[in-house]
C-alpha cells in the first residue's frame, strides 16, 4: 500500500465512496496551502512511520494550519509545545515511555521546519542526537521561515529573496549559504542522515523506513517547495522540487555512521542551476531586465558543482 | 475533569474543515488513460484521492485545487478546469 | 527515619519516594546538589527513572513536559537564570496543564551576577500559570513534594507545581530531617493516572492552535483551576498531617498572632527567623506576631485578610520587588484587604536581596520603625553611603 509510485498492483476496492485510497495518517481538512509541499512532505513521512508513532512538533505552518482548536489534522499521538523544543519534548516523551514500560514496537519523531530545526531550535536538537535518544527527527526544509511571512533562515539558499533578505540597489538577496545541517547531525555520530524530497516520494518514505529501523537518534532533513514562500504556481511543488535535485543544489544522500553511503545521481539529466531559478519568483531579481547577475549566477553554479562533486552525483 | 478548553483535539477531527471552498480551478479526472499507477494518490498534499481501478476522483469537499495531480499525472488524464459555482 | 542531611538530599530523598520517571536538569548553583544526589540514586538504582542531562535548563523543562504528557510522573531543579531560561517553557507547561514538580533553590537574578539568595527567580515567573509553594525549612521542604504531586495531579486541577526553598540557606543547611519511608510515601501519594496524555492506542492531539475565539476561555479554566486548587492544597496539608503529624499550613500559617498588634508577613527560610524575633520581642511585652505565606499562587488573598483582620500594623518583608513599581507581596496584600473593611497601616521591606544577611537585628530595627510609622519599600541594611 505504501510504495505507490511504482506499484503496478490493483488497489483494494475502497468500502465506501469518497473513502481515499489511502487513509492518510494526516487527515485531510488541514489549511495548509494550496500545494503545500510540507503537507505533503508529513503525509508521507507520517505513513511511512505508521500509527504507532508519539510525535513531537515545533511551532511553524506544519503546527498551525494542522491543529486549529477544537480541531486536529493529526490521527496519532501528536504534541506542540514551542518553536524550539521539539527534539527535547520528544526526547521526554522517550524517557518517558522507556521508565513506564510502554516504548515497544513504537516510533518516535520529532519535527519542525528549517528554522525551528536549524536555528532556534538547534540546541535542543544537538542535545537529543547527542544522547542517543530512539527518535527520528525529521526537519522539513522550505528554506524560510514561512509562518511569519518568508523571513530568511540558517537554510535559505544563496541569493533568495525573502522578507528579510529582499534584493535591491545593494542586495542580491541572502548573502550567504545553506547551513549543513545534515553534516552537523553526522559530526554528532549517529547511525543515520539522510536528505529527502518531496519530489521523490517514494525514496523519502524509504528513508524514514528506513531510520525507524535503525535504534538510536536519526536525522533526515526533506526539501518541501512553498509556493507562496518560493513564489511558484501551486502546481510546480513536485516540479521544482525535482528541479533542485537535479541541478545539483539540493543533493539527496544517506549518511550512516558519518559516512556517505547511498547519494541520488543524477548522471545525464542535470540540469543548469538557471532552469530551478527561473520557475521561482524569490530569485526572480537575478533574472530581472538591466540585472548584471551573471556573477552571482555563477556562484549559484559553483554550489551545484561542489554538491556535484562533494557527492558524485554526476 | 471539567474539559480544560484549548488543551487537546480528538485525532483526525480536521475532517470537520472542508477546504474545497477555496478553490479557484478544479482537477477533473478523465477515467481515460488511467494505468492505475496512483502517483496522483500520492503527490496529493491533501490525501484525498478516492477510487480504484482506474477510476479516481478528489473528494471536491476538500480539494484545495492546487494542480500538482494533474501537473504529475504521467498520462495527462487529469485535467484543470475554471471552478464554477 | 531521621537523618541529619542537607537540604538538597531531603530534596532528593523525597523526589525518590515519588517514584518519577522522569529527572531531567541542568547545573546550576545552588540547585545542583539536588539533581547531583538525584542522579547518584539513579546510577545505583535506588531510583527506577530516565535521569536525562541536557544541554540547558530550556532542554530540562522541555523533556519533563514531554515525559509528563506521555503519562509519566516528572521532575527537575533549577534556580535563578535556569529558571528565566526555562520561562518560554514553564508558560507552556502549566497552558499544558501538565502536573510537572520543579523545585527552584531560590536565588537572585544577574546583572550583577549573584548566586545568592533572594526571590528575585520566582517572583519573575509568577504569573506563569502555576502552584508557587515556598519551604520553611528543610522538613517542610522534604514533606512538600510529596503533596505537591498529590496537588498538582489531582485531576480537576493538572497542573504544575513549583516548590520553593532559599538557595544556600535551606539547600546546603544540614539539619535533621524525618525522612518517611517509601511504604508511608506509597499510601499518601498514589500512581500517576493523567487526565488526558499521549498513547498511541487512544491518539489524542495536544498542544494546539486556540483561535481568539478559544483562547481566552482557556485562560479563563487555567484561572479557575489555580482557584481550586486551593482547598486541593489545604485538604493535602490535612491528609499529610493526619498521616505523618506534621503541620506546616495549608494555603498560609500564623505564629503568636492572637492579640498581635503588628505582624510581619514574609516566605521561605526568613520565617525561621521571624519566629525567633517574634519570641523575643513577645518575651519584652511587644504584641507582635507572624503570618507565612507558604502558598502565593492561587494567591490566599482572602485567607491573608482574614488573618489581618485584628491587625493595626503590618510589615511585609520581601525578598524580591517589581523594579519600577513595588514590592509584590505588598502590593498583592492591600489589594486583598481593599476587598475587605480590614484597614491595617501597611509597612513594605525589601529585605536579604543578593543573599545579604538578615539579622535578627534587623528585624528588630523594621519592628521598631513601623512602630513609630509607616514605611514604603524601604531596603534594610542598605549602606545608604553607596547609593547617594
Amino acid at each position: 500500500m505504501r510504495n505507490l509510485e511504482t506499484s503496478t498492483e490493483k488497489a483494494p476496492k475502497p468500502k465506501k465512496e469518497k473513502e481515499p485510497v489511502v487513509e492518510w495518517l494526516l487527515a485531510a481538512g488541514h489549511r495548509a496551502c494550496s500545494g503545500c509541499g510540507e503537507a505533503l512532505g508529513a503525509k508521507l513521512v507520517m505513513d511511512a512511520a505508521g500509527p504507532n508513532t508519539y510525535v513531537a512538533t515545533a511551532t511553524g505552518c506544519l503546527e498551525v494550519f494542522s491543529t486549529p482548536y477544537p480541531e486536529s489534522a493529526w490521527r496519532m499521538p501528536w504534541i506542540h509545545s514551542l518553536f524550539e523544543n521539539s527534539a527535547a519534548v520528544a526526547s521526554g516523551i522517550e524517557a518517558s515511555l522507556i521508565a513506564q514500560g510502554r516504548d515497544k514496537d513504537v516510533n518516535i519523531i520529532a519535527q519542525g521546519g528549517d528554522g525551528g530545526t536549524a536555528d532556534i531550535g538547534i540546541g535542543c536538537l544537538s542535545g537529543m542526537l547527542e544522547r542517543g535518544h530512539n527518535i527520528l527527527y525529521v526537519c522539513y526544509d522550505n528554506e524560510a521561515y514561512m509562518n511569519t511571512g518568508v523571513q530568511r533562515s540558517g537554510l535559505t539558499p544563496f541569493d533568495a529573496r525573502t522578507s528579510t533578505s529582499p534584493s535591491g540597489k545593494l542586495s542580491w538577496g541572502n548573502k550567504t549559504n545553506k547551513k549543513d545541517l545534515p553534516a552537523i547531525a553526522a559530526a554528532h555520530h549517529i547511525p543515520y542522515v539522510a536528505t529527502a524530497t518531496v519530489g521523490y516520494p517514494n525514496d523519502l518514505m524509504a528513508k524514514v523506513k528506513k531510520a525507524l529501523s535503525i535504534r538510536g537518534p536519526k536525522y533526515i532533513q526533506v526539501h518541501v517547495p512553498c509556493p507562496l514562500g518560493w513564489i511558484h504556481p501551486s502546481d510546480m511543488t513536485i516540479e521544482v522540487a525535482k528541479l533542485a535535485v537535479l541541478t545539483g543544489l539540493i543533493p539527496i544522500y544517506e549518511m550512516e555512521n558519518g559516512v556517505v553511503t547511498k547519494v541520488r545521481k543524477i548522471g545525464k539529466n542535470r540540469r543548469p542551476a538557471e532552469e530551478y531559478l527561473k520557475v521561482q519568483g524569490r530569485f526572480r531579481h537575478l533574472f530581472a531586465k538591466g540585472a548584471d547577475a551573471e556573477e552571482e549566477l555563477e556562484k549559484i553554479r559553483q554550489i551545484a558543482e561542489a554538491n556535484i562533486k562533494r557527492f558524485g552525483l554526476v | 475533569m471539567a474539559r480544560p478548553i484549548g488543551t487537546y483535539s480528538k485525532p483526525g477531527s480536521s475532517k470537520a474543515n472542508k477546504t474545497g471552498s477555496w478553490r479557484t480551478e478544479k482537477p477533473v479526472f478523465l477515467h481515460d488513460k488511467c494505468t492505475d499507477c496512483r502517483i496522483c494518490v500520492i503527490v496529493c498534499p491533501d490525501g484525498i484521492i478516492f477510487g480504484a481501478d482506474k477510476i479516481y476522483d478528489p473528494d471536491y469537499d476538500y480539494c484545495k485545487g492546487c494542480g500538482i495531480c494533474a501537473k504529475e499525472c504521467p498520462v495527462d488524464d487529469i485535467k484543470m478546469v475554471p471552478e464554477v459555482r | 527515619m531521621r537523618k541529619f542531611i542537607e537540604g538538597s538530599m531531603a530534596v532528593a530523598e523525597a523526589v525518590k519516594l515519588c517514584r518519577p520517571h522522569v529527572i531531567s536538569a541542568y547545573p546550576i548553583t545552588p540547585q545542583t546538589h539536588i539533581v547531583e544526589h538525584l542522579s547518584q540514586m539513579v546510577a545505583d538504582g535506588e531510583v527506577n527513572a530516565q535521569f536525562i542531562n541536557v544541554e540547558s535548563e530550556f532542554g530540562a523543562a522541555s523533556v519533563v513536559l514531554g515525559a509528563s504528557a506521555a503519562g509519566g510522573r516528572a521532575f527537575s531543579a533549577t534556580t535563578s537564570q535556569g529558571l528565566l531560561l526555562m520561562g518560554e517553557v514553564i508558560f507552556n507547561i502549566a497552558g499544558l496543564r501538565l502536573p510537572v514538580v520543579i523545585t527552584v533553590a531560590n536565588r537572585s537574578i544577574s546583572a550583577p551576577i549573584n548566586i545568592w539568595n533572594d526571590h528575585s527567580d520566582a517572583m519573575a515567573i509568577r504569573d506563569a500559570g502555576w502552584i508557587m509553594l515556598f519551604a520553611e525549612d528543610n522538613q517542610e521542604a522534604h514533606d512538600m513534594h510529596l503533596q505537591a504531586y498529590k496537588i498538582g495531579e489531582t485531576p480537576e486541577i493538572s497542573l504544575p507545581v513549583m516548590i520553593n526553598m532559599d538557595g544556600f540557606i535551606l539547600t546546603h543547611a544540614f539539619e535533621g530531617v524525618d525522612v518517611i519511608s517509601q511504604e508511608e510515601a506509597d499510601s499518601f501519594l498514589p500512581p500517576f493516572k493523567p487526565a488526558v496524555h499521549l498513547d498511541v492506542k487512544n491518539p489524542v492531539t495536544m498542544g494546539v492552535l486556540a483561535e481568539p475565539q478559544w483562547y481566552m476561555e482557556a485562560r479563563c479554566r487555567m484561572q479557575e483551576a489555580l482557584y481550586e486548587s486551593r482547598p486541593v492544597i489545604k485538604q493535602a496539608a490535612r491528609d499529610f498531617k493526619g498521616k505523618f503529624g506534621r503541620w506546616y499550613g495549608d494555603v498560609i500559617d500564623t505564629y503568636r498572632i492572637d492579640g498581635a498588634e503588628t505582624v510581619f508577613v514574609a516566605m521561605g527560610s526568613l520565617i525561621g527567623t521571624l519566629k525567633d524575633a517574634v519570641d523575643d520581642l513577645r518575651g519584652k511585652g511587644e504584641k507582635v506576631g507572624l503570618l507565612k505565606i507558604r502558598c502565593f499562587r492561587p494567591f490566599p488573598g482572602q485567607e491573608i485578610a482574614e488573618a489581618l483582620k485584628n491587625t493595626r500594623r503590618v510589615a511585609i518583608m520581601e525578598k524580591a520587588f517589581s523594579l519600577g513599581a513595588s514590592g509584590i507581596l505588598g502590593d498583592e496584600i492591600k489589594a486583598a484587604l481593599y476587598a475587605t473593611p480590614y484597614r491595617p497601616e501597611i509597612s513594605t521591606f525589601f529585605i536579604g536581596l543578593g543573599g545579604r544577611d538578615i539579622p535578627k537585628s534587623s528585624i528588630v530595627n523594621v519592628y521598631n520603625q513601623v512602630k513609630a510609622k509607616q514605611q514604603n519599600n524601604v531596603f534594610v541594611d542598605l549602606k545608604t553611603e553607596l547609593v547617594k
